[in-house]
């Protein structure tokens, strides 16, 4: 049996239940106990001081890779879960674009496995919508829900055949899973290597135009419209994105979607120099495109932050940048990005919060337990964060396989110093004191 | 009309000051984006040294003795390779060629491997050509020889860009106020790229044109970040007034991807011929990166008329090479 | 501290001496040809084939050359020396040439401007004409022509200024600080 945790003195913020105030809060028996004040607890209890940090339930990533099976050199779960608790993440959502791929409910369970056995925090696997992610047959969706899987998407590609698509949206219903789409069409994207722009042009780099993306997103919400499906797209990157996805949510039309935290903070020219680090699909934009997503976060448009935690290793990167695989480590350094944004007073702290964790927990649905807040009751998943902590990102100290960030070596503002997942220390800072009590 | 390179009357050894050369900051020529003005013109007034060896019986000076400059090439180019092999025998350098080719399947070692030879080779200087944008940067990181970039994927050519405007000022005693005209498939032309870079920094103003689907992205708004050109698609247009005129190689497969209708096409609406010339001033020069494909972007006669410069191109080539391996053996390693 | 040496009528009695000199050792003439050593040794080799002219009444063809690319110490140069071009407007085959330079000390310019020359043809005879020799020779080499012979210390700096180059014509003396001294 965990031994109960108390957390003293600590700055609450609850954005589901508009709690944000100083208090403290008792985990016992995996949930939390209570939250508040002048009760005492029951003798036998670990604590920790949180005097002076802010108190929020634990993060959920709707969109991360942890690469098991198949590319245990990149990341395995046991590390990726450890990185996603030195960023705050106590659930995460694991993309199936692994080999095999997690297309079947074999491969689900083995995820769940081997995550129950290694894994520092809690995995949700995603499945692919079609076989293989090939794009051709649909995937056994409905066995793979039962066995566990929180969504369906074909990550990495988008399902380019139309009625395939309309389809996999009709059928997922039936089992209430949200279809995630990676929007990007193929054709107009081939063999693009950063966004399409000035900055390609200097540096003779294919590009992928805007266009790519919002292709697929009006089509795909043209699909759910006409199926009713949950769609939920991932990883939006450019303006009209978030003006297509206004326009269809004004419609009524149920979507939902993320941004990840280098879209938010980082634009094209990082990849300045031939960094192979920056080279990440979608790719980094321009900066009236972090305008508009940062604008899309506030006003509800967009509804989720998602790491789009992506490891490969130093030699995957030390390449030839046309050969070099995309995507960035995320998951240790989204907080502290993040905060960058709060700390401009472009985005409200409450609100940063929930797009971590309320609202992430809403599109999971109640399936995987209460996520995403701090009711008595719910899941006891804490993130505890220092938001003025100054510090320098180093790559090497990184607990994720994947040391692979254009952000090696910047100066961020704001950092997790503890995360508990299920009543229990998944990481802690050095500076945190914790202990027993009547210590 | 023949046009004689003002060169061809050289000055008479006179009066010389003492000052000091613009100092030489470079390692690497990986581009001419991180040149200044005054740094191109150290490797003009240098390859007119060069030149002069070029003239001599014996086209061989000791500077580079024991040096060694490894060429490797993942793309096959006989002109670039043996334009460099030459610059660095006739100073007096040891010359490796190496051969490589890019897989895909491989990903990075390929490059690794290669980098990991030319360091136990005990390279001093390499000279790079390779089909993917970037790839000499990547390299340069990585080895402690001086990497000179001898083309990259659609990037920079610079050397090629040095020895165009040094047969520019060969015929046009100064750059400036100079209206250039490039002509053909810019967007996925390195020398275009190497050239807009070199041009505008000596003070020329830059026309492209070509059509719009082999127009780089963003030419409109370059906030800062790329040079200014004036862009047209209507050929006429661009080479009225012009001094230079510069016409790129059309690949063949330019037509396969879909970016043009057909060669013939492209032949039609924007070959270089004598008609479109005259639009030209009349001591306008006519400048070919090479290997020319005589009447589709130039044509025939156009290629070997009294105002091409085709020919001198191949000669400077050596000369500036020669100039860049020599202000480059003095930089020193880190 | 500087000390002027030689002013600018020593300089032009000088070099009014060296020219004679030089007719005289040669007997004649007709196949001398001067080549003054990029920077300052050209426009001496131009005011010797001027002495010359005025007494002879023949003009002895002057060149200019650059040696820089034939010199052993580029590795240990602070910057590369810019390369001038080299500019002999006759023929050196057969010739007598008279190398001209300012100042004579290691010996070692002396030694990649010969080199320098025979890639240019194959002469009769080099000689060497110096405005200053100041000793510490590391290599075998000899001036047959000396302005004016200056023994000097290693920490002391001989400064040749011409009107062409330098906007006046003085020879100066003076002592580089030592290490110690430059030191705060």
């Amino acid at each position: 049996m965990t031994r109960p945790l108390l957390i003293k003195n600590g700055h609450l913020i609850d954005p589901a239940r508009g709690l944000d105030e100083t208090g403290s809060i008792f985990l016992a028996d995996g949930r939390i106990a209570w939250v508040g004040g002048g009760k005492t607890p029951p003798t036998d209890y670990n604590i920790i001081d949180a005097g002076g940090l802010i108190v929020c339930a634990g993060f959920i990533d709707l969109h991360c890779h942890l690469r098991e099976p198949g590319y245990e050199e990149k990341e395995t779960i046991a590390t990726g879960t450890r990185a996603a608790a030195r960023g705050g993440f106590t659930t995460v959502c694991c993309m199936p674009n692994t080999d095999p791929p997690l297309d079947n409910q074999a491969t689900i369970d083995y995820v769940k496995s081997t995550a129950a056995s290694q894994g520092a925090v809690r995995v949700l696997p995603i499945g692919t919508i079609t076989k293989g992610g090939q794009g051709r047959e649909l995937a056994e969706m409905a066995e793979m829900s039962e066995a566990g899987a929180v969504a369906f998407s074909d990550d990495g590609c988008w399902v380019d055949d139309s009625r395939l698509m309309r389809q996999a949206m009709e059928y997922s219903q039936a089992f209430n899973r949200p279809v995630i789409s990676h929007c990007q069409d193929a054709a107009l994207s081939e063999d693009g290597q950063m966004n399409e722009g000035i900055t390609a042009t200097r540096l003779g780099l294919r590009g992928i135009p805007a266009a790519a993306e919002e292709i697929a997103v009006a089509r795909d919400i043209a699909l759910a419209e006409l199926s009713g499906c949950r769609l939920h797209i991932a990883h939006i990157s450019t303006a009209s994105s978030v003006e297509l996805i206004r326009r269809a949510k004004d419609r009524g039309i149920r979507i939902s979607c993320e941004v990840t935290p280098h879209h938010l903070t980082l634009t094209e020219e990082r990849v300045m120099g031939y960094d192979t680090n920056a080279k990440i699909n979608p790719p980094l934009r321009t900066a009236g495109d972090i305008n508009a997503l940062i604008n899309g976060l506030n006003d509800g448009v967009i509804d989720i932050i998602a790491t789009d935690h992506a490891p490969h290793t130093e030699n995957d990167k030390l390449c030839e940048f046309a050969l070099a695989p995309f995507g960035m480590s995320g998951l240790e350094t989204a907080l502290g990005s993040l905060m960058g944004l709060v700390h401009d007073g472009k985005l409200p702290l409450g609100l940063l919060i929930s797009k971590l964790t309320t609202a992430p927990a809403g599109i999971i649905g109640p399936d995987f337990g209460r996520l995403g807040t701090l009711k008595e009751g719910a899941a006891a998943d804490i993130t505890i964060i220092n938001p003025d902590h100054e510090w320098t990102v180093d790559a090497s100290q990184f607990a994720s396989k994947g040391r692979n960030t254009p952000l090696a070596a910047s100066h961020l503002k704001g950092r997790v110093m503890a995360t508990i997942y299920n009543g229990k220390l998944a990481y802690k800072d050095a500076s945190i004191k914790a202990g027993e009590a009547n210590d | 009309m023949r046009i004689t390179p003002k060169d061809e009357v050289r000055p008479v050894a006179g009066a010389e000051s003492q000052e000091q050369p613009p100092v030489w900051r470079h390692r690497h020529i990986l581009d001419l984006d991180d040149f200044s003005a005054a740094e191109i013109g150290l490797v003009m007034e240098t390859s007119d040294a060069m030149m002069e060896i070029l003239s001599r019986p014996i086209k061989k000076v000791p500077t580079l003795r024991g040096k060694t400059i490894v060429t490797l090439f993942y793309e096959p180019s006989t002109r670039t390779r043996s334009s460099f092999e030459m610059a660095a025998k006739n100073l007096s350098a040891d010359v490796v060629n190496l051969n490589a080719q890019v897989s895909s399947s491989v990903k990075g070692e390929c490059l690794t491997d290669a980098l990991a030879t030319l360091e136990a080779l005990g390279a001093d200087m390499v000279i790079m050509r390779h089909p993917m944008s970037g790839a000499p940067y990547v390299a340069a990181r990585r080895i402690e020889a001086s990497m000179i970039n001898a083309g990259d994927g659609w990037h920079a050519h610079p050397t090629q860009a040095l020895l165009d405007l040094y047969t520019i000022r060969q015929h046009k005693t100064s750059l400036k106020g100079l209206k250039v005209v490039i002509v053909g498939d810019i967007k996925h032309s390195r020398v275009a790229r190497s050239n807009i870079w070199g041009l505008t920094k000596m003070g020329a103003d830059v026309t492209v044109c070509c059509p719009y689907t082999l127009l780089p992205f963003g030419l409109e708004d370059t906030r800062g970040i790329f040079p200014e050109v004036t862009v047209t698609p209507d050929i006429e247009r661009a080479l009225e007034g012009a001094d230079v005129v510069m016409a790129l190689r059309l690949q063949k497969e330019r037509q396969q991807s879909g970016l043009l209708p057909s060669i013939r096409e492209y032949a039609r609406y924007y070959q270089l011929t004598e008609a479109r010339l005259a639009e030209a001033k009349a001591d306008a020069i006519v400048l070919h990166p090479g290997p020319v494909n005589e009447d589709i972007e130039i044509a025939s006669g156009v290629a070997h008329g009294p105002q091409s410069v085709i020919n001198r191109q191949v000669t400077n080539g050596v000369a500036v090479r020669m100039a860049l391996l020599y202000l480059l053996s003095g930089s020193k390693r880190l | 501290m500087a000390k002027i040496i030689m002013s600018r009528q020593d300089i032009r009695r000088t070099l009014a001496r060296m020219a004679h000199e030089i007719v005289e050792r040669n007997r004649s003439t007709e196949s001398l040809v001067l080549i003054g050593m990029r920077t300052r040794g050209v426009p001496l080799a131009k005011r010797l084939a001027a002495n010359i002219a005025s007494f002879e009444k023949v003009e002895v063809p002057v060149g200019a050359l650059d040696f820089s690319l034939y010199r052993d110490d580029l590795a240990r140069l602070e910057r590369q020396p810019m390369v001038k071009s080299t500019d002999v407007p006759v023929s050196i085959d057969g010739k007598t040439i008279v190398l001209v330079d300012d100042v004579l000390y290691t010996g070692r310019s002396t030694r990649a401007a010969m080199d320098a020359l025979i890639d240019l043809g194959r002469p009769e005879s080099i000689q060497l004409a110096v405005l200053i020799d100041r000793g510490h020779r590391e290599l075998p080499i000899r001036s047959d022509y000396v302005g004016k012979n200056i023994p000097s210390s290693r920490h002391e700096d001989i400064r040749v200024r011409l009107e062409e180059t330098d906007g006046a014509d003085e020879v100066a003396i003076a002592t580089r600080p030592s290490v110690e001294e430059v030191k705060p």
